[in-house]
């Protein structure tokens, strides 16, 4: 059983409140049935409670790092990732066709999360792999296909995506990288990556590098790069491994957290022999790379999720078991000291943590829920909905669980004093591990701009209705519950300031003033977020208090603490949105005229 | 050759379980069921004689409630071939399953069944025996160890001086120790196979088996909350008191 994520919760999620069974009445999905899911929970999270968290503290005290012209891992990372790539858990969501098992993105990634909460920096490689099978699966030729799936999925492959470069990350508009004809779809490769998670390693036989690059001649800016796959070895048509392809370890980069996991600076062509074939057309790498974006922003999301989880997990067993003072009342200093979960503000942190944790995880199952719809609804129409809707709410799932979750690792620590401070325990391995959520995958300051300056305005706000038109049908249900009442016309209520102030700024942004209307976009994205997880938290409570009075006396306190956390987050955190929403209404300045000299 | 393996559905170990209030038992409504531990040590061993060749078929046999087909599922995603649920409402006994395992035993003529040498949740540590002696079969209980060899199986047991080497004449009895093998987790892709897999359900009572209780649980108590320890002064003093007030020495 877990320690690290609580698995009742996932059940709830996946099989109350988002009703994942019911998928395996489609064609897609008819190999698999509800005792299947269980099955591979159970398996899940018996390997992630074994190598898995067993070398999540050894792997950050023993960080990656290059002995004899080799990048070494703990040598635990092996095992683990090789039982989880046996077991499946690789190739769980790729089509039947090139070895996957077709199993709902929504289960899969519930899988993942057990094992990303046990050990998140580990979980980056196969993520990664994942969606490297993803991508080439997506955009790719029946060759690349056939000859790199399979080994992406049966762990003879791990994939990296090499994006970033040393001087341009945010900004690939200005990636420097180049890729020269050779011949048919082979290109010439030279250039400098940075950051890339997974760059080298001994884990598996060959990597596979998606590298974007620009073909010299080609249009100016994003709209200049292509897609290449750019194997470290050399392989046949077999995909049979030959000799060296000019990439080379510039470097490690010495991390603040997920230590385990190797983080590269790699050449490529330093001897001009590197070579890449082109995946799809020219010019459209950046379009295809986006293409699978949105499943590894909510693996970003659900990591962030994960860590934050953990620590809520360690802390709350913690402070059932650390005894501390006495409650106010009690004035006699004869009188035993009480577990510090007995104190409102120890409950204040529990409280915070398990409403973004929860919260959290629930909006990235929600959004695994919406790649499934997109993928199998037997609806045309409603396929592009559930696009649609993923696609204006990826921001939110890449971001929100970063900053919040994050959040909660904070109070983990707090809740442990100065025993939270020290690497005896590892509540402040988990903050560092999170710290990175909400910097890859698209800065957090970069998804505001794209939720407020794309996602928002894009199809004329239809995306932005859409989401609106979802609460507001939660709103509806929500009201038919009595006890529910008091949250339905909060979340209604905060769903028309969010509408206003986005009128306001779109308003803005109409009249010439762009730089007005996006100056505070990271705040948007903070503002609409919470009112997104308020959403999802209505959701969980209709779930929860309909579930209450059939429920079984030892499953109560369960739904008892769905809705005691739905009333913390609609009383501490929503209303927050109220003093956003004026400073995003007013067009606040402060920022943005600040002049540099001034700081 | 066929190996018969008889597994039970048990709370998981990993739950804490709580005493009824009425203390007519422990609560087991809604929490998390799994295969008993020493069965799914038994399983994994069925799994590995296959492997090595020895065996041709695995049969997974459970006697309970529908909901039973669960810990099957997992039986046959481990590596057994078919699955058999033995239908019953009634709360079965050591002395009942074994009843019904004889009259599968009976059907199936396994040359070997290996069970879990207890579940968890009772710790009767009964089932195997009762079975040996209905079947009049050879029996290696606590095994540590298992062979075939010469025609027979050799079975290394755990007694309490250490350790016992028997040759059992087949058909035979073997219950499982801790220390047999570490049983698999199972695999996506067995998991899937699993389902189609064949699973039978037989209804205990098509089998003739009388499966009335025979034991009466009169109460079930917490164990008893451990009370404060004391420092004594010297090693007289804790001698004196475990002998004189604890009485145990
Ligand atoms: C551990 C780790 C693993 C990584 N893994 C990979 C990987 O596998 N593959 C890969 O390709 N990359 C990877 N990255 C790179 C990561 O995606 C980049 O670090 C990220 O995109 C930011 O780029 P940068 O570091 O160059 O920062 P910059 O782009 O320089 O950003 C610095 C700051 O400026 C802000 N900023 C930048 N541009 C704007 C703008 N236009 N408007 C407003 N604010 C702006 C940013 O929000 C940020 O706060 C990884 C990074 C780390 C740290």
């Amino acid at each position: 059983m877990s320690k690290t994520i609580n698995r009742r919760d996932i059940d709830f999620l996946l099989f109350e409140v988002f009703g994942v069974d019911r998928l395996c009445e489609r064609d897609y999905f008819a190999a698999h049935d509800r005792q299947v899911f269980n099955l591979m929970l159970d398996t899940a999270e018996r390997l992630a409670a074994g190598h898995f968290l067993g070398c999540a503290a050894g792997g950050d005290r023993n960080m990656a790092e290059v002995i004899d012209g080799r990048v070494r891992l703990v040598p635990q990372a092996k095992f683990a990732m090789d039982e989880m790539i046996d077991a499946g858990f690789v190739a769980a969501s790729l089509d039947n066709e090139y070895g996957g098992l077709q199993m709902p993105v929504a289960v899969a990634n519930a899988c993942m999360a057990i094992f990303q909460s046990a050990n998140i920096g580990l979980c980056g490689l196969p993520l990664l792999t994942i969606g490297v099978a993803n991508l080439i699966n997506a955009c790719g030729s029946a060759e690349q296909k056939s000859v790199f799936i399979p080994r992406l999925l049966n762990g003879s492959c791990y994939g990296t995506m090499c994006l970033s470069e040393p001087h341009a990350g945010s900004s690939l508009t200005d990636i420097r990288t180049r890729a020269e004809l050779v011949d048919g779809i082979n290109y010439r490769i030279t250039g400098s990556k940075m950051w890339i998670t997974g760059g080298e390693h001994e884990l598996s036989e060959n990597i596979v590098h998606m590298v974007l690059a620009k073909i010299p001649g080609g249009p100016a800016g994003v709209k200049g790069i292509s897609l290449f796959i750019v194997p470290r070895y050399r392989v046949d048509a077999e995909g049979s491994v030959g000799e060296s392809n000019d990439v080379s370890l510039a470097g490690l980069n010495h991390k603040m957290g997920q230590r385990i996991s190797p983080n590269c600076a790699l050449n490529f062509g330093e001897n001009n022999n590197c070579i890449g074939q082109l995946v799809g057309e020219q010019h459209r790498g950046l379009e295809y790379m986006f293409h699978m974006m949105n499943e590894a922003r909510i693996a970003v999301g659900l990591a962030a999720v994960s860590a934050g989880y953990a620590g809520y997990m360690y802390s709350l067993g913690y402070a059932r078991e650390r005894t501390q003072g006495r409650l106010p009342q009690d004035k006699n200093p004869a009188n035993r000291m009480v577990p510090i979960i007995r104190h409102a503000d120890v409950k204040r942190m529990l409280l915070a943590q398990k409403s973004y944790v929860e919260g959290g995880l629930a909006l990235c199952l929600f959004a695994s829920s919406l790649v499934d719809e997109e993928k199998t609804h037997p609806d045309e129409s409603a396929r592009r909905q559930a696009h649609l809707l993923l696609d204006v709410l990826i921001p939110v799932v890449k971001a929100w669980p970063s900053e919040w979750c994050l959040e909660a690792n904070k109070h983990a620590i707090q809740i442990l004093g100065g025993y939270g401070y020290t690497q005896e325990y590892p509540v402040e391995r988990l903050y560092r591990d999170n710290r990175l959520n909400m910097i890859h995958e698209g800065t957090n300051g970069i998804h505001g701009i794209d939720l407020l300056g794309r996602k928002v305005v894009m199809h004329n706000g239809a995306g932005f209705e859409l989401v609106m038109g979802e609460i507001a049908r939660s709103v509806e249900t929500a009201r038919a519950h009595k006890e529910l009442s008091e949250y339905a016309s909060g979340l209604n209520r905060a769903r028309k300031t969010v509408v206003d102030t986005t009128a306001v700024l779109t308003a803005a942004a109409a009249s010439g003033n762009v730089a007005g209307f996006m100056a505070n976009s990271s705040l948007y994205l903070d503002m609409f977020g919470h009112l997104v997880i308020a959403w999802i938290w209505l959701k969980q409570a209709i779930v929860a208090q309909r579930a209450l009075s059939g429920a079984h006396e030892s499953d109560r306190p369960f739904y008892e603490g769905k809705l005691r956390a739905c009333q913390y987050y609609f009383h501490w955190e929503l209303p927050k949105i109220t003093a956003q929403a004026e400073l995003l209404s007013s067009l606040d300045a402060s920022c943005l005229e600040m002049p540099e000299e001034a700081f | 050759m066929k190996i018969l393996v008889p597994i039970k559905r048990v709370v998981d170990a990993n739950v804490r379980v709580r005493v009824k209030s009425d203390r007519s038992g422990v609560e087991l409504a809604n929490l998390k069921m799994a295969m008993n531990p020493f069965c799914e040590i038994a399983m994994e061993e069925a799994v590995r004689q296959q492997e090595a060749g020895t065996v041709k078929e695995i049969v997974a046999v459970t006697v309970g409630g529908a909901q039973c087909q669960d810990i099957l599922r997992t039986a046959l995603a481990m590596g057994a071939d078919r699955a058999i649920l033995v239908e019953t409402d009634v709360e079965a006994q050591p002395l009942g399953v074994a009843k019904v395992l004889r009259a599968v035993a009976d059907r199936e003529k396994p040359e070997v069944i290996i069970l879990g040498k207890q579940a968890i949740d009772d710790d009767n540590n009964q089932t195997g025996q009762m079975l040996a002696a209905l079947l009049g079969w050879a029996q290696g209980t606590f095994a540590s160890k298992l062979e075939f060899a010469g025609g027979g199986l050799r079975v290394t047991r755990e007694v309490d001086g250490g350790l016992e080497t028997l040759m059992l004449k087949l058909p035979a009895i073997v219950t499982t120790d801790l220390r047999l093998n570490e049983p698999r987790y199972v695999k996506l892709p067995n998991i899937m196979k699993a389902k189609k897999k064949p699973l039978d359900v037989i209804k205990a009572a098509d089998l003739g088996v009388d499966l009335t209780s025979r034991l009466k649980v009169l109460k079930v108590e917490e164990p008893p909350a451990r009370g404060g320890g004391i420092k004594v002064a010297s090693v007289q003093e804790l001698v004196h008191r475990l002998r004189n007030e604890r009485k145990v020495i």
